[in-house]
């Protein structure tokens, strides 16, 4: 009986609240506008950095790196040729079998002076598993001029397009490399052009050079040693899970380490925090102006209706229930807002997430960090609720100050008030 | 009637504090605005500046004259003469601050364990210091100290990844005009820490006649960089110097020369406007209310004066006003605050937590806020011209009222 008496005054209050907020129809609205605006801002632009961090940290990875990778512990910093994994095509093959949801495939590295006929050029040439590469790398798939590389044992090589231009040379030429192998020893040989790829980071693009990883072991006397592993799981998220699983399994392997693809990529996650940082800062602004907002229009509607408070609390109505009525009131023009804001601005997240969005202007920052020229923003659950729902929290906060008003108010003295 | 301007501006005043509470949040609000915007810009502004000095530094200059087809085939069959009578002449300009000739070309550097594809600067170290490189950051051994000297300065992670150290030998082959294999062995005499470890790992310094003795280039060189006294304005000196350079040179300033940072440049620049009215729009719905707020209250005394003669202007000047002093006032006090906030902080913020990401920007990891007059004046002007154009609407609807009618609302 109690309870739905509770119920019923509940209900009351609720109703009671509703009818208020539309007795100033204007300030209302425009208190509702306030948050319609920053919410619809809030979820257009969460939902587009989200968006463009994907695609930087996915766009980055894929293209060569891999979501982790296993090498020598130190190889990372130190980058040295005697760094190096030995037997590394099976330890590869072992990941593969052992772990059917990893890709896995071997690599070895060195750094030589390539020379065409007209040109000569320092740069790192890669020992790669034809077989298994495009498992993990979209460069195999970026080819578009000749094939990519198909032989293990051949003599070939797969260029980047500055790096085919800088060099002057087409599908077909020859290029000849000279380095130093593990051992320190002199390192050269012959290969023939059989593709130029072109990936979109001018960075690869420009020092990418893969070569088959039994020609390279050959060439480097490596002995079939390699110097990493790259990894890929399919989705970001299963990386952590398939990581752990296979550290136990490195365990008898001295000395290897998994790296991911932070580790790997130190900046990227860095930039990304750097950007999320002075992205906090501005929303964080938005709302404690709209917090303000509803600040100021709360307690001049408590304070237009001291008179008619006092008259209520005359016949008996505690200030606990007119306080509860103030924060409804705050309550449900918040919910307004919500609402509007974030149907509207998820209809435009929407849009652009099939039509994508374009930084005007922006194409050379972009580039720097792997994002295509248009972002596709991520039309995720959580990306589109955040930030309304914190401008709704600090709303409510704002409502507790006229609210906490009604305490101090002598019956009265505001039955006198005009 | 008609009522002195002091009097209506007396009037506008006291009314702004007839109802306090209403008029220190809104004060609270914008000054809280106007902060965010003056602050969030300063960091941008410091972030944006760095990362173009750190970019001139590395370019360097503000504009660079080489051959023709050079910056896509960036061999030393695309170097040019040394600079010859007419554009001498002109580096002496007050409108160029130093500059030097330079020879650059990608080259290989071993050491007895291993190889690395770097950029080879043949400099004359002198100008090169002139044009910005910071002996100081030599922090083992010494520069270079003629363009004969014999010896390399190269930075501290490719020694590292070199497993080299000062009084070492190490091998630089590159290609000569012809496409032969150019090699020769230099002792490392000075080792360079960068902002950057990316510079670091990929740029070595040589005496400039050693290595055009080396490629056997005679006195030729890849380029000319010239500095000049202000990065915002390259124009002026790009066209002083294309002027005196033959048509086939190719003359550029640094926006060009580095797309990436011009861009930044730019987009910095719509970004601050961008954000200044984002942050002027949250708060303006606060400040119409406001301002409706007062009118709305008002109708009767607005009624009052109507009917005793004052015309609808005044009425709307006095609303003006009001919102005019709310406005000053919340300018007054987030100007004082930002100006309070920024300069203790022009000792540097430390980001080096995100170190990795600032360089991947091309940002140092010390963030140095920057107070530029022009975006003072730039939020000042955006909130006091946005802010007359919103209180419109309050103040004409005010006028709006026929004083009979408004007389008898309550």
């Amino acid at each position: 009986m109690a309870a739905r008496r509770r119920d019923a005054a509940l209900g009351l209050s609720l109703r009671l609240a509703w009818r208020n907020i539309w007795r100033q129809k204007r300030r209302t609205w425009l208190t509702a506008l306030a948050m319609i605006f920053s919410n619809v801002l809030l979820v257009f632009m969460i939902a587009l950095q989200f968006g463009s961090y994907e695609m930087m940290i996915n766009n980055s990875l894929r293209l060569f790196i891999g979501q982790a990778q296993v090498q020598r512990a130190g190889y990372h910093d130190e980058q040295k040729m005697r760094l190096s994994i030995p037997d590394v095509a099976d330890l590869a093959a072992s990941i593969r079998r052992e772990l059917p949801s990893l890709s896995a495939a071997a690599r070895a590295n060195a750094f030589v002076l390539l020379s065409s006929k007209d040109r000569s050029f320092a740069t790192r040439i890669v020992g790669v598993e034809p077989a298994h590469e495009p498992g993990l790398s979209t460069i195999p798939g970026l080819v578009t001029e000749g094939r990519y590389l198909d032989d293990p044992t051949a003599a070939e090589i797969v260029i980047g397009s500055v790096m085919a231009r800088n060099l002057k040379v087409a599908t077909g030429d020859e290029l000849t490399f000279l380095g130093s192998g593990r051992d320190g020893s002199f390192a050269a040989g012959v290969v023939t052009v059989a593709g130029i790829f072109n990936s979109g980071s001018a960075d690869l693009d420009r020092s990418l050079a893969e070569v088959p990883l039994a020609y390279f072991q050959d060439a480097f006397t490596m002995a079939g040693a390699g110097h990493e592993i790259a990894l890929s799981a399919g989705a970001l998220d299963d990386v952590p899970a398939a990581l752990e699983v296979l550290s136990t399994m490195l365990n008898e392997h001295q000395g290897l380490v998994v790296l991911d693809w932070n580790a790997l990529m130190p900046g990227l996650k860095q930039a990304i925090q750097a950007d999320m940082s002075s992205g906090w800062f501005m929303y964080g602004v938005l709302i404690i102006l709209v917090a303000f907002s509803v600040l100021n229009t709360q307690l001049m509607s408590v304070l237009e209706r001291t008179r008619e408070f006092g008259v209520i609390m005359a016949l008996g109505i505690k200030p606990r229930r007119l306080a509860l009525l103030v924060l409804f009131e705050t309550f449900l023009m918040a919910a307004l807002g919500l609402l509007i804001g974030v149907l509207l601005g998820a209809a435009i997240t929407g849009y652009f997430s099939t039509a994508g969005f374009a930084y005007p202007g922006m194409e050379d920052l972009g580039a720097k960090f792997n994002l295509p020229s248009v972002v596709y923003p991520s039309m995720d659950l959580f990306a589109i609720l955040l930030g309304p729902s914190v401008v709704f929290v600090f709303c409510l906060l704002a409502a507790i100050y006229p609210a906490l008003k009604l305490y101090g108010l002598k019956p009265v003295e505001a039955m006198g008030a005009v | 009637m008609k009522m002195p301007l002091s009097g209506m501006t007396r009037l506008a005043w006291r009314n702004l504090w007839r109802n306090y509470r209403r008029t220190l949040i809104m004060l609270l609000a914008i000054a809280l605005g106007v902060w965010a915007m003056i602050f969030m810009t300063a960091l941008m502004r410091g972030m944006v500046d760095d990362m173009v000095s750190q970019g001139v530094a590395a370019l360097p200059g503000h504009v660079q004259v080489h051959a023709a087809s050079y910056r896509d085939d960036p061999s030393i069959t695309h170097s040019m003469p040394a600079p010859g009578q007419r554009l001498l002449e002109a580096l002496e300009s007050e409108l160029v601050s130093a500059w030097a000739t330079r020879i650059k070309v990608p080259a290989m550097i071993s050491s007895e364990y291993e190889n690395r594809g770097v950029l080879l600067l043949g400099v004359e170290p002198g100008d090169e210091i002139a044009l910005g490189f910071d002996p100081d950051d030599i922090v083992e051994g010494r520069f270079l100290d003629s363009s004969e000297d014999s010896g390399i300065v190269i930075g501290e992670k490719l020694a590292q990844r070199l497993e080299t150290r000062l009084g070492k030998r190490v091998a630089v082959m590159s290609q000569d005009p012809d496409n032969n294999i150019a090699d020769r062995g230099f002792r490392v005499t000075g080792i360079f820490h960068a902002e950057l470890e990316n510079t670091e790992e990929s740029v070595v310094y040589a005496g400039r006649d050693v290595v055009q003795a080396m490629l056997g280039v005679g006195s030729d060189i890849s380029e000319v960089a010239v500095l000049g006294h202000d990065y915002r304005e390259p124009g002026p000196l790009t066209e002083h110097i294309r002027a005196a350079v033959p048509d086939d040179f190719e003359v550029l300033p640094w926006p060009e020369l580095d797309p990436y940072l011009g861009s930044m440049l730019k987009v910095m620049d719509g970004f601050v406007l961008v954000w200044m009215v984002v942050v002027f729009l949250a708060l303006s719905f606060g400040l119409v209310n406001t301002l409706m707020m007062a009118v709305f209250e008002r109708i009767r005394e607005i009624g009052l004066m109507r009917a005793l003669g004052m015309r609808p202007a005044v009425i709307v000047y006095q609303i003006l006003m009001e919102s005019l002093m709310l406005l000053a006032l919340g300018l007054l006090a987030g100007n004082v605050l930002a100006v309070g906030t920024i300069v203790p902080l022009k000792d540097g913020i430390d980001v080096s937590v995100v170190a990795k990401g600032m360089e991947m920007m091309g940002a140092s990891s010390v963030l140095f806020p920057v107070l530029s007059p022009a975006d003072l004046v730039m939020a000042n002007s955006v909130v006091i011209v946005l802010g007359i154009v919103t209180s419109l609407l309050p103040a004409w609807r005010a006028a709006q009222y026929q004083p009979v009618e408004a007389l008898g609302r309550i």
